[in-house]
């Protein structure tokens, strides 16, 4: 009897640190995916001391220099390590600023689509079934027409800027969130211990946010890793097309569409923005395929 | 089977009022009056300003004008484009045909390299080229088609000269419009070189926009057969004698390829997404293009009707998907 009592009593403590420390042996597992975080990491942090590391002002014009090549090229200077674009901007350094850009897209999108998703999706799964059917109606609505479609007509509406793309591309990936928290409280409602917390007097609040959220949050864990890197995606394409952020804005899309004109010209000031994204759009998916194993034990076999 | 196909019908025609609903409430939430837009710099005297307002019918009541706009959709009416004057609906058909054309090229070219991709990389499982091709798979599903275009247009066009920038066909070609689909045109034409030309165009686009379907399936066509692989009676089938060729692709392959194939069908809201900006920068005709054109021409009806057609067509194609998956696999229908 005291020897099971101290048993339970010895292994509750440490069921949080446990789950965490089984996460990270499967998602070490994945070498892809350790390496996709350190790129991440590493991305991260240029977009924390990106004006401490920049060697100068994004903005900043020496009209005397413009379209330098790269240093190692011939005509180069290590004045300006990644060569200067047409208006004879440092390269280096607006890259550099333009991760804060792409940070700052995915992080906002990410954080407003998942939220207003989450509670919409928490709601549907609980509500009655009209309000439920009203709901995934809505959600379906906006899921037929093409994501970077409809963000485009929406920024058109709200006016061409980098704070209107996000909202735009938000709006647009939060119908997955809806879904996924919704089909995950179906299955999770129906649970013994949802059963008991209303029973013991759980009022739907509680029920919602403390008894089945947690519960529902590996799936939701996986998507918002895929829409970081969705959001950067779109909210590049939007600026490429006009439509995101507006010139001198060193954002990674925005610089691309600059520079259509030199590409023949100019092979740097056209490659390494779009070189960027890709490496930043692949470090995260690839932490997300990771992220997946590790949360989703059904798919971890594969 | 009839009462799925009759339920799944049943759902879309709310989806569809509200596709509706959100394309005819575009027009109305924009900001600044789009007849002020249609004047432009010269401005508008009083009474023409009212007349034109009547001639639009925004003096109405709203319900009036979305009654209007809804039995208009049915009779194949979606206004006049602002600035050609032009049918909505007949600039759309016949710019249709281009993007249909390159769609269907892009997801021929993802499937005949996506699906091989997917099965080479199932049956060497952990091997290098399983590593291989799914990195390259990764790679593509990460790619901004936009950078990918420019990149292709800088090598293949700029350094190496083997197709053109943009364009559907070389200017000294001209024939009619048959079927919309130029390299059908342009043999039918039977002028030489026509439909060389023609296919030169179509090479790089075809490219960017069949990348990242060719990624997705790749890897969606992998676990599949990963899935079938490990099933029992493929084991019976190797102790049978059966070859790995046989196998793997007559037995593993066919039954993986149900959720391949809705892949498939669910990709054609992503390919009208990339067409968006696929035929902005290599200046292809279709209604992509034609979409970015007029958002910033501010031409509304032309941006109202593009996008309520562009959702009724990925609807359909959604919906033509589900019935026929239903009609495959019994296990959907009962849901």
């Amino acid at each position: 009897m005291s020897d099971a009592s101290s048993a339970t009593a010895r292994s509750v403590p440490t069921g949080r640190p446990g789950r965490l420390k089984e996460f990270w042996g499967y998602f070490k597992e994945n070498r892809g995916a350790v390496m996709g975080l350190w790129v991440f990491a590493v991305f991260v942090l240029i977009a924390i001391f990106a004006p401490l590391i920049a060697p100068y002002d994004p903005t900043v014009q020496f009209r005397g220099n413009t379209l330098q090549p790269p240093a190692w090229q011939e005509g180069g200077q290590w004045q300006f390590p990644l060569g200067t674009d047409a208006v004879g901007r440092d390269m280096l350094s607006r890259l550099l600023h333009g991760a804060r850009y792409s940070f700052f897209v995915g992080i906002v999108v990410v954080v407003i689509a998942a939220t207003g998703g989450i509670v919409i999706g928490l709601i549907a799964g609980f509500a009655p079934k009209w309000l439920d059917t009203l709901i995934m109606r809505l959600m379906d609505i906006i899921l037929a027409f093409p994501s970077l479609l409809l963000a485009l007509v929406l920024v058109a509406i709200l006016g061409p800027s980098l704070l209107n793309a996000m909202i735009a591309i938000a709006l647009v990936l939060q119908p997955h969130y809806v879904r996924l928290t919704r089909a995950s409280v179906l299955n999770e409602r129906t649970k013994d211990y949802v059963i008991a917390a209303r029973v013991a007097g759980a009022k739907w609040p509680r029920q919602m946010f403390v008894t089945v959220l947690p519960n529902c949050l590996g799936p939701i864990i996986v998507q918002a890793a895929l829409s970081f890197s969705t959001a950067i995606l779109d909210a590049a394409a939007l600026g490429f097309l006009g439509m995101g952020a507006q010139p001198p804005t060193p954002e990674w899309g925005t610089m691309l569409a600059d520079s259509r004109e030199f590409i023949l010209r100019a092979w740097w000031v056209v490659t390494l923005p779009g070189l960027c994204i890709l490496v930043t759009v692949l470090a995260i998916n690839l932490m997300g395929d990771g992220l997946r194993d590790a949360l989703d034990p059904k798919l971890r076999r594969s | 089977m009839l009462k799925f196909a009759l339920s799944r019908l049943f759902t879309f025609i709310p989806t569809f009022i509200g596709v509706a609903v959100i394309s005819f409430g575009f027009i109305r939430v924009l900001p600044g009056d789009p007849i002020v837009v249609m004047a432009g710099e010269r401005g508008l005297s009083e009474e023409r300003y009212a007349a034109l307002q009547q001639q639009f019918g925004f003096d109405r009541p709203i319900y009036v004008q979305f009654w209007d706009y809804l039995t208009g959709i049915f009779q194949g009416d979606l206004g006049n484009s602002f600035v050609t004057n032009r049918p909505v609906w007949d600039e759309f058909f016949t710019l249709f045909p281009a993007t249909l054309e390159l769609s269907l090229c892009a997801i021929i070219f993802a499937v005949a390299i996506g699906l091989p991709a997917g099965v080479i990389a199932a049956v060497n499982r952990g091997k290098f080229f399983d590593r291989f091709l799914m990195s390259g798979a990764l790679i593509g599903y990460s790619m901004p088609i936009f950078w990918w275009a420019l990149l292709l247009i800088v090598v293949v066009s700029g350094w190496l000269g083997w197709t053109p920038v943009s364009g559907r066909i070389g200017l000294m070609y001209f024939f009619d419009d048959v079927t919309g689909f130029m390299t059908i045109d342009s043999l039918l034409s039977g002028q030489d070189g026509a439909f060389a030309s023609a296919l030169s165009h179509l090479i790089l686009p075809t490219i960017v926009l069949g990348t990242i379907p060719l990624a997705v399936i790749a890897r969606q066509t992998r676990s599949a057969m990963l899935e079938v692989l490990s099933e029992d009676y493929i084991r019976t089938a190797r102790a049978k004698g059966l070859g790995p060729r046989r196998v793997n692709g007559v037995h593993a392959l066919r039954n993986a390829l149900i959720p391949v194939v809705t892949v498939i069908g669910l990709s054609v809201g992503t390919l009208l997404a990339g067409a968006i900006l696929t035929e902005t920068i290599f200046s292809w005709p279709g209604i992509g293009k034609w979409m970015v054109d007029s958002i910033f021409r501010r031409d509304y009806p032309v941006v109202q009707g593009a996008l309520l057609l562009i959702a009724v067509i990925v609807m359909l194609v959604n919906l033509t998907v589900d019935v026929l998956y239903g009609l495959i696999n019994p296990k959907i229908r009962s849901r």
